[in-house]
């Protein structure tokens, strides 16, 4: 029947497709980004942020970084919170990804200080050296349009102020990336929440380690802190670290937990076992007579 | 002779130009494969990972795809219906539309000018010539549709018209936009739904476009090469109604675990796993006709390729399902397993079929013999080699990748940080880039063979032509 009669077949195939297409796609409209999953505390983005997701847009970014945290605990204990809808609301387009070729960004935000954003955008291998990421440093050569980002905030109905477009003159795409990797996953305060507290007493396990040994974990120092305090402990980013006289359980502590407003991240993530190790490198490497 | 009035030279431009984006698109490809081993080759702002990318997919999709969909949809129509096309000036236009299309997402995407969005980066400028093209194509085909001299509509219609009507709606509603200029605008959806929109158009894109498409080749193609009919036109049926159906519940499958409410996540897990029923459907339909002919693997290039396509479009139609399912989707997404599976599907599926496609037709317009079946036996091996180079180094690497994202110390700490599960691709994806270069070689014999097939091949015998002008 539907065989020999064309019309019919186009007006089955499109109630077919239909189907599916208004149960999953439409109908969920009427529940996403309403009242029942707002978060108070999400804010739209400033104009100098909207500017950085553009030019993260434009540079195509999501091809190799997602945005979205999975309830799953490798992925919570890798990057952070899981990712709630009502965080979203404001993004347009969404900019989940699908591939993680370098690390998930969604809690980016505030986990590192601008200086650190600088410098890896300049050149990532500076700092991680086998990374495969393309330097960015080009990008501080390009100056904002005001106008341009003016109507951009209008089209998005977002709020800003005639201060906020002027200071724009004195920016560039640089100083919006980084903006923008910091509004990241910030709008909820979830790095207070999820804070570590160690209880207990903290005993080193590695206290009268040989000097061999200690040496030996020199690669965990290169990988982890070198990027920010200096591959001598010299400091840049971070401060030096030769000469100061925490004791260990401090030394751990800080490692451990990380110091939220400072921008010096919790490596908690790396286990007791390597915090420990780290630990009593930093704290023999001036006693090394290096 | 009826057939004289077919419009052939349409098929034949857009073979031609199908084929050169193909080139493009696999080019790309191999060259952002040797980018994301070195970033010394990422030259900024135009030449980089970011930015070529999505011309690779898009170069692929569009202008390999949908190129290769023009092509021999416009054949197929004329010889099921019988007439010739509705209008020979609208396909004209559609040609030229087509390729300033191409151009111009070519030109824009590598300026940046992109909407982020995958399969879908091109701004709303090009949207709408995408919509135009769309709209031209689908009169002329549904207009010849309804002058056809032969009352039943074969199999392949079905899928045309189903790919036709499911293009359209995915792609207008996924373009939904407000533009801020003539190259920059933003979604009309936000976050999560726009997410969830996203995903249903991506992923069905995947079905009317590299699906319905192919399938619709290989009803028509594969029994006019073996000889010998559909082994059966109930199951056809079964497995066209239902596939039609099941596949736009499943675009969530691509969003497991995010903020997407949970119920379509499970509506979209359990359509995935429903899927592999009316896939295998097709799949053996195809098998079944080799009935008594399986020796023609041995004796027609033809045969070879479709059934190698039918086979990978069999196990793509089973690894899709089982990535769908919520804890296998935790272990492997974001890793290099999922572009694995891709290319399983346009390599080894949709561009087998449509090699054989091609193979059939150009010849047959011409009035020529393929120049070289040797050359096409080579061409089979290189690009089926290349291709599983290419998706099984991926496939070692993403569980590899997954495992060490997942492994944990006793005191519940990551054995791993990112940097040390990053540097273990390197040399997946050194061999990766390797199975492109192979499948490329595959590519430009292809070229070479349908080159001197058109300047050199031998002209055919009127008497195998009138025979071959049968419908």
């Amino acid at each position: 029947m539907w065989e020999k009669k064309p019309v019919l077949l186009l007006v089955m195939a499109t109630a077919a497709i239909l189907v599916g297409t208004i149960i999953t796609m439409v109908l969920p409209f009427a529940w996403v980004n309403t009242d029942a999953d707002r978060i108070e505390g999400v804010k739209p983005y400033t104009a100098l942020q909207q500017e950085g997701r553009d030019v993260y847009i434009r540079e195509g970014c999501n091809n190799c970084h997602s945005q979205t945290v999975r309830p799953l605990v490798s992925d919570v204990l890798r990057y952070g919170e899981y990712s709630k809808s009502g965080e979203f609301v404001y993004d347009r387009p969404f900019l989940w990804g699908s591939k993680r070729t370098g690390p998930d960004l969604a809690r980016l935000g505030g986990k590192y200080p601008d200086s650190w954003h600088y410098k890896h955008m300049e050149s990532p291998r500076s700092m991680v050296p086998k990374t495969n990421m393309p330097d960015y440093g080009w990008l501080s050569e390009n100056q904002l349009d005001p106008q341009m980002i003016r109507r951009k905030m209008e089209t998005l109905d977002f709020p800003y102020t005639e201060e906020e477009i002027k200071s724009l003159n004195s920016q560039n795409e640089m100083d919006a990336i980084v903006a923008y990797m910091q509004k990241l996953g910030s709008d909820i305060p979830w790095r207070d929440s999820v804070a570590t507290t160690i209880v207990g007493d903290l005993v080193n396990p590695y206290t009268g380690a040989d000097q061999a040994t200690i040496s030996g974990w020199a690669s965990l120092y290169s990988e982890n802190c070198a990027a920010c305090h200096g591959a001598q402990m010299e400091g840049e980013i971070g401060p030096e670290l030769v000469g100061d006289d925490y004791d260990d359980e401090i030394l751990f502590e800080l490692i451990y937990t990380g110091i939220t407003d400072s921008g010096m991240p919790s490596f908690s993530s790396l286990g007791t076992d390597k915090v420990w190790k780290l630990t009593n490198y930093i704290r023999t490497y001036k006693a090394d007579g290096k | 002779m009826e057939s004289q009035n077919y419009n052939y030279a349409i098929v034949r431009s857009f073979v031609v130009w199908s084929v050169v984006w193909g080139l493009v698109a696999v080019l790309v490809g191999v060259i952002v494969s040797f980018q994301m081993i070195d970033p010394d080759l990422n030259f900024p702002p135009y030449l980089t990972f970011g930015r070529l990318r999505p011309i690779h997919t898009n170069a692929g999709i569009y202008g390999w795809g949908v190129g290769v969909i023009f092509a021999t949809f416009f054949y197929i129509v004329q010889r099921l219906c019988k007439v010739p096309l509705w209008s020979d000036k609208l396909a004209k236009f559609q040609l030229w539309f087509f390729n300033a299309t191409i151009i111009a997402s070519a030109v824009t995407l590598l300026m940046g000018y992109t909407t982020s969005k995958e399969y879908h980066e091109m701004e709303w400028p090009i949207d709408l010539m995408i919509i135009i093209l769309w709209v031209a194509f689908a009169i002329n085909i549904i207009m010849t549709i309804f002058k056809r001299k032969e009352e039943q509509m074969y199999i392949s219609l079905w899928y045309m018209m189903a790919a036709i009507i499911g293009v359209a709606i995915l792609f207008v509603t996924n373009s939904a936009a407000v533009p801020v200029s003539l190259f920059k605008s933003y979604s009309a959806y936000a976050g999560t739904n726009d997410a969830n929109v996203h995903w249903w158009f991506g992923h069905n894109a995947v079905a009317m476009a590299l699906t319905a498409p192919p399938l619709a080749m290989f009803y028509y193609f594969l029994p006019k090469s073996t000889g010998v009919p559909i082994y059966s036109h109930r199951l056809s049926i079964v497995a066209f109604w239902s596939l039609i159906f099941m596949y736009l519940w499943t675009g969530a499958h691509h969003l497991l675990w995010t903020p997407v409410p949970d119920w379509i996540q499970t509506l979209a897990m359990a359509f995935s796993v429903m899927l592999i029923a009316p896939s295998w459907g097709s799949v053996f339909n195809g098998y079944l006709s080799m009935n008594g002919q399986w020796h023609q693997m041995r004796e027609n290039y033809l045969v070879k390729f479709l059934i190698l396509g039918i086979t990978f479009y069999g196990l793509q139609t089973l690894q899709g399902p089982m990535q769908a399912i919520r804890t296998f989707s935790a272990f492997i997404h974001y890793t290099d397993w999922v572009p694995a599976h891709i290319h399983m599907g346009t390599m080894g599926w949709v561009s087998m079929i449509a090699f054989a496609s091609i193979y059939f037709l150009l010849p047959r317009i011409y009035g020529r013999e393929v120049y070289s079946i040797p050359l096409a036996n080579l061409q089979f091996w290189l690009i089926l080699i290349g291709q599983l180079i290419w998706s099984i180094s991926l496939w070692v690497a993403g569980v590899l990748q997954a495992g060490m994202w997942n492994a944990m110390n006793p005191d519940g700490s990551l054995t791993y940080t990112f940097m040390e599960t990053m540097v273990e691709m390197y040399p997946y994806w050194w061999a990766r880039a390797f199975g492109g270069l192979v499948y490329m070689l595959g590519l430009i014999i292809f070229i070479y063979n349908l080159y001197m097939t058109i300047t050199k091949g031998k002209t055919t015998t009127a008497q195998t032509a009138v025979a071959e002008g049968r419908a």
